[in-house]
C-alpha cells in the first residue's frame, strides 16, 4: 500500500525552526502532504504566531534564537495554549526527550528524522486531541477488541492474542486509518526508545496479521511502503 | 631570591605561626613561674623586715633613742643578714652596720632598694639590699633592711635566661621552619615542575616518588594514576576518531558515488527514483551508525550514571526476549529464557535493554536455522550473571577482546547490515555499569556473559 493512499486530514501547522533550509524542505514536504504551514524563525516570533492563530500542531525546534524551544512551549502552556507540540531536536538524549515532554511537549523527534515519521506523528497528535470518551470496545470493520475482557474477535470468531499482541492491536486500532511507524510502535507498545538492529517490529506485525487477517477476504492490517503500517477497513 | 620565596610558602607560614604560638606559651609559662617565685621571695624579705621593725619599735617606745641605739649596735654585731643604720637629721651615721646612709631618695615609711659596700677582710663588695625608712622624733632617721644580693642575683639570672631562651627558641624555630618548609616546597616543586612539563606537551612525564611512602608519595601516586587514566582515554579517543572516520566515511563515499554516477548520464525517471531511494537507504544506515556511535560515546562518559535506578534484570530480559521471540521463530530458532529469580541492580533501563537487544539480535543473526539461543540469568556470589549463548559460528579467540573495544567491529562484519557496533555498545554499557563482560566458546557458538553487581 502506498503512503498517498492513506488520507490524513489537512492540518494547520506552525513550524518554529531557525535553520532556513531545513524549514524550507520541511514546509515543502508538509505542503505537498496537503497541510497549511506557517513558519517562525525564532521563539519570540513563534510565540506571537501561536497567540494570534489557531493551529492543529506546532512543530518546535529545541534550540532557537531569542526564546528557546522549551521556553516557548512553557510560555504557551502558561498562557493556556493547549496546541499539541512536537519537538524536533538535534539533541537526541533520553534526558532531552524527558525535558521536552516535561516542558509541555506532546512528542519528541530527534533529528535527523524521516518526513513520513513526522507526518505520522503529527496525524497521531491531532487525532489524539479529539475528545476521547472512555471506550471499552474498539472496532475496525468486523474486527472487535474488548478492552475489559481483554479479548479480540473478527467476524464473531475469537482470536487468541498474547498480552503484547493485544497491546499492539489496541494501539493500531486506536490509530485506525492512520499511518503508524515502527518507531511509534516500539515507543508506545514496548516503551523502547532505541532502534533495534533488525526490524523486529515487522515480525510482530506479520504474526499479528496472521491472526487477524488470515482466512478473511479483506485485509485490515496494511504495510505502508517506506513508512509503516495502517490498520483500516475497506470502506 | 629563593630564600624570599620561601617566606611565601604555606609550609613556612604554618611553621612560623606555630613557632610564635609555641614561643609565646613557653614565655608565658616561665614568666608565670618567675613572677610567682620572685614575688614570694620579695614578700618573705619584707615580712622579715617588718618583724624586725616591730621589735625595734618596741625598744624605741620603751627606752627611747638610747635604747634603740643599743639594740642596733647589738644586732649589727650579730653578723646576720639584717642591715641597720640610725642617723642624725643630716643623715650622718650614729649606729648600725651600714657605713653610710645610702644615697637613695626616700620618705617616711618608704620601701627602697639600694646598694651598699660590704667590707670583709681583704675585699670590698658592692651588694644589693632592701630596707624600710623611718623618721623618728627629733629628726633622726632609721633604716632597717636586709641583704638581698643573692635573691637579686637569682632574679637577674632568671631574667636573662628568659631573654636568651626566647631568643634561642625564636632563632631555632625560624631555622627549623625554613628547613621544614624548604623540604615541603622541594617536594611540591617536583610535582609542579612535572605538571608544567605535562601541560607543555610531555604527556608521558610522571611525578617521581621519593620512596618515603608519605602523603606526598600518595599524592604523586594518585596524580600518576590519574595521568595514566587520561592517557588511556586519549589513546582511546584517537582510536575512536579513526574508527568513526572509517565507519562514516565508507557509507558516505558510497552515497556520494551513487548520486554522482546517476548524474553522469541522462537516466529515466525510474532510474532516478531508484538512485534517490538508494541514497535515502544509505543515509538511514549512516544515521543508525551515527546514533550507535553517539550512544557508545555517551555510555563511555559515565554521564548516564545520573539516570541509574533500581531495576530487575529478569524483567528487562524477559521484555527483550518477548520482543525478539517472533524473530527467532521466523528463523526457526529456539529462543529460551532461563531466569528463575529476580535480580535487582542499579542501572539505566534503556541502555541495558539495548545492550541485551544487541546480544540477542546478534545471536539470532549469526545462528543458523534450527539453532538455539539461550538467555539465562543466575545469581552467583553477590553477582547477577547474565548469559546469552548461541549455536552460531562464535568469534575466534584472537578477536574476542578486539570486538569489545570501543567502536570496533569485526572487519568481516563491516559489510553486513546494521551498524555492526553491537558488541562495542554492549561493552560500553557493561563498563558504565561496572559489570564484567566475557566472550567465550560454547562449542559451537558464542557465550556472552555479563556480570553485574547486585544492588545492596
Amino acid at each position: 500500500m502506498l503512503l498517498e493512499s492513506v488520507a490524513s486530514p489537512s492540518m494547520r501547522l506552525l513550524i518554529v525552526e531557525d535553520d532556513r533550509d531545513a524549514a524550507a524542505y520541511l514546509m515543502k514536504g508538509l505542503k505537498e502532504s496537503g497541510h497549511v504551514v506557517d513558519h517562525a524563525r525564532d521563539g519570540v516570533e513563534g510565540l506571537a504566531l501561536a497567540r494570534a492563530q489557531g493551529y492543529d500542531v506546532a512543530i518546535v525546534d529545541r534550540m532557537l534564537p531569542r526564546l528557546d524551544g522549551l521556553g516557548l512551549v512553557q510560555k504557551m502552556r502558561e498562557e493556556g495554549n493547549q496546541v499539541p507540540v512536537l519537538f524536533l531536536s538535534a539533541l537526541g538524549d533520553i534526558d532531552d526527550r524527558v525535558k521536552g515532554l516535561k516542558a509541555g511537549g506532546d512528542d519528541y523527534l530527534p533529528k535527523p528524522y524521516a518526513i513520513v515519521e513526522l507526518l505520522a506523528r503529527l496525524d497521531a497528535l491531532v487525532r489524539r486531541r479529539q475528545p476521547e470518551q472512555i471506550q471499552t470496545k474498539l472496532a475496525v470493520g468486523d474486527l472487535e477488541l474488548d478492552l475489559l475482557s481483554r479479548s479480540a474477535a473478527r467476524g464473531g470468531q475469537a482470536i487468541d492474542l498474547q498480552p503484547r499482541e493485544f497491546l499492539l492491536l489496541e494501539y493500531l486500532m486506536r490509530h485506525a486509518g492512520q499511518v503508524v511507524t515502527r518507531t511509534m510502535l516500539l515507543e508506545n507498545v514496548w516503551d523502547y526508545h532505541f532502534d533495534p538492529q533488525t526490524n523486529v517490529i515487522d515480525v510482530h506485525i506479520s504474526r499479528l496479521r496472521a491472526k487477524i487477517d488470515k482466512g478473511f477476504a479483506d485485509q485490515l492490517l496494511h504495510t505502508v511502503r517506506g513508512a509503516g503500517y495502517c490498520l483500516r477497513a475497506v470502506s | 631570591m629563593r630564600f624570599l620565596n620561601l617566606f611565601r610558602t604555606t609550609a613556612f607560614r604554618l611553621a612560623l605561626v606555630y613557632l610564635l604560638l609555641f614561643a609565646a606559651s613557653a614565655f608565658a609559662l616561665i614568666a608565670f613561674i618567675y613572677w610567682n617565685t620572685a614575688g614570694f621571695m620579695a614578700a618573705q624579705t619584707d615580712e622579715t623586715i617588718n618583724a624586725e621593725i616591730l621589735g625595734l619599735r618596741e625598744q624605741y617606745t620603751q627606752q627611747g633613742l638610747p635604747g634603740l641605739r643599743q639594740v642596733i649596735i647589738e644586732r649589727s654585731a650579730g653578723g646576720g643578714t639584717g642591715l641597720y643604720i640610725l642617723a642624725n637629721a643630716d643623715f650622718s651615721r650614729i649606729a648600725g652596720n651600714l657605713s653610710a646612709w645610702p644615697d637613695v631618695p626616700m620618705g617616711q615609711g618608704d620601701w627602697v632598694y639600694f646598694t651598699y659596700d660590704r667590707t670583709s677582710p681583704g675585699e670590698t663588695e658592692r651588694r644589693s639590699a632592701r630596707a624600710r625608712h623611718f623618721e623618728l622624733r627629733g629628726g633622726f632617721h632609721l633604716l632597717v633592711g636586709r641583704d638581698v644580693h643573692e635573691r637579686r642575683e637569682i632574679e637577674d639570672r632568671i631574667e636573662s635566661a628568659l631573654f636568651w631562651s626566647a631568643v634561642i627558641t625564636l632563632g631555632l624555630g625560624l631555622i627549623g621552619g625554613l628547613v621544614m618548609s624548604r623540604n615541603v616546597t622541594r617536594r611540591l616543586d617536583v610535582i609542579n615542575r612535572t605538571s608544567r612539563d605535562i601541560i607543555e606537551g610531555d604527556l608521558a612525564r610522571r611525578v617521581p616518588l621519593s620512596g618515603a611512602n608519605d602523603e606526598f608519595d600518595e599524592l604523586a601516586e594518585n596524580l600518576n594514576s590519574m595521568l595514566d587514566q587520561i592517557e588511556r582515554l586519549m589513546s582511546g579517543m584517537t582510536e575512536v576518531a579513526d574508527n568513526i572516520a572509517h565507519d562514516l566515511r565508507t557509507p558516505l563515499n558510497r552515497l556520494r558515488s551513487r548520486l554522482e554516477v546517476t548524474l553522469m548520464k541522462p537516466a529515466t525517471e525510474q532510474e532516478y527514483r531508484e538512485a534517490l531511494e538508494g541514497a535515502i537507504g544509505e543515509s538511514d544506515g549512516l544515521i543508525a551508525t551515527f546514533n550507535s556511535l553517539l550512544l557508545i560515546a555517551r555510555a563511555e562518559t559515565g554521564e548516564a550514571r545520573e539516570n541509574f535506578e533500581p531495576l530487575d534484570l529478569r524483567a528487562v530480559l524477559s521484555d527483550i526476549a518477548d520482543l525478539y521471540e517472533p524473530l527467532a521463530e521466523a528463523k526457526r530458532i529456539t529462543l529460551k529464557v532461563v531466569a528463575l529469580k529476580p535480580a535487582e541492580i542499579n542501572g539505566d533501563r534503556g541502555l541495558i535493554s539495548q545492550a541485551l537487544a544487541n546480544l540477542i539480535d546478534n545471536a539470532i543473526k549469526y545462528t543458523p536455522e534450527e539453532g538455539a539461543v539461550i538467555a539465562s540469568l543466575k545469581l552467583l556470589d553477590e553477582e547477577a550473571v547474565l548469559e546469552v549463548r548461541d549455536t552460531g559460528p562464535g568469534i575466534p579467540q584472537a578477536e574476542r577482546d578486539h570486538v569489545l573495544r570501543r567502536f570496533v567491529r569485526l572487519e568481516a562484519s563491516r559489510n553486513e547490515p546494521g551498524s555492526g557496533l553491537g558488541l562495542s555498545l554492549v561493552a560500553a554499557v557493561a563498563r558504565l555499569h561496572d559489570a564484567r563482560i566475557d566472550l567465550g566458546d560454547a562449542k559451537p557458538g558464542l557465550i556472552a556473559t555479563l556480570r553485574f553487581h547486585l544492588k545492596d
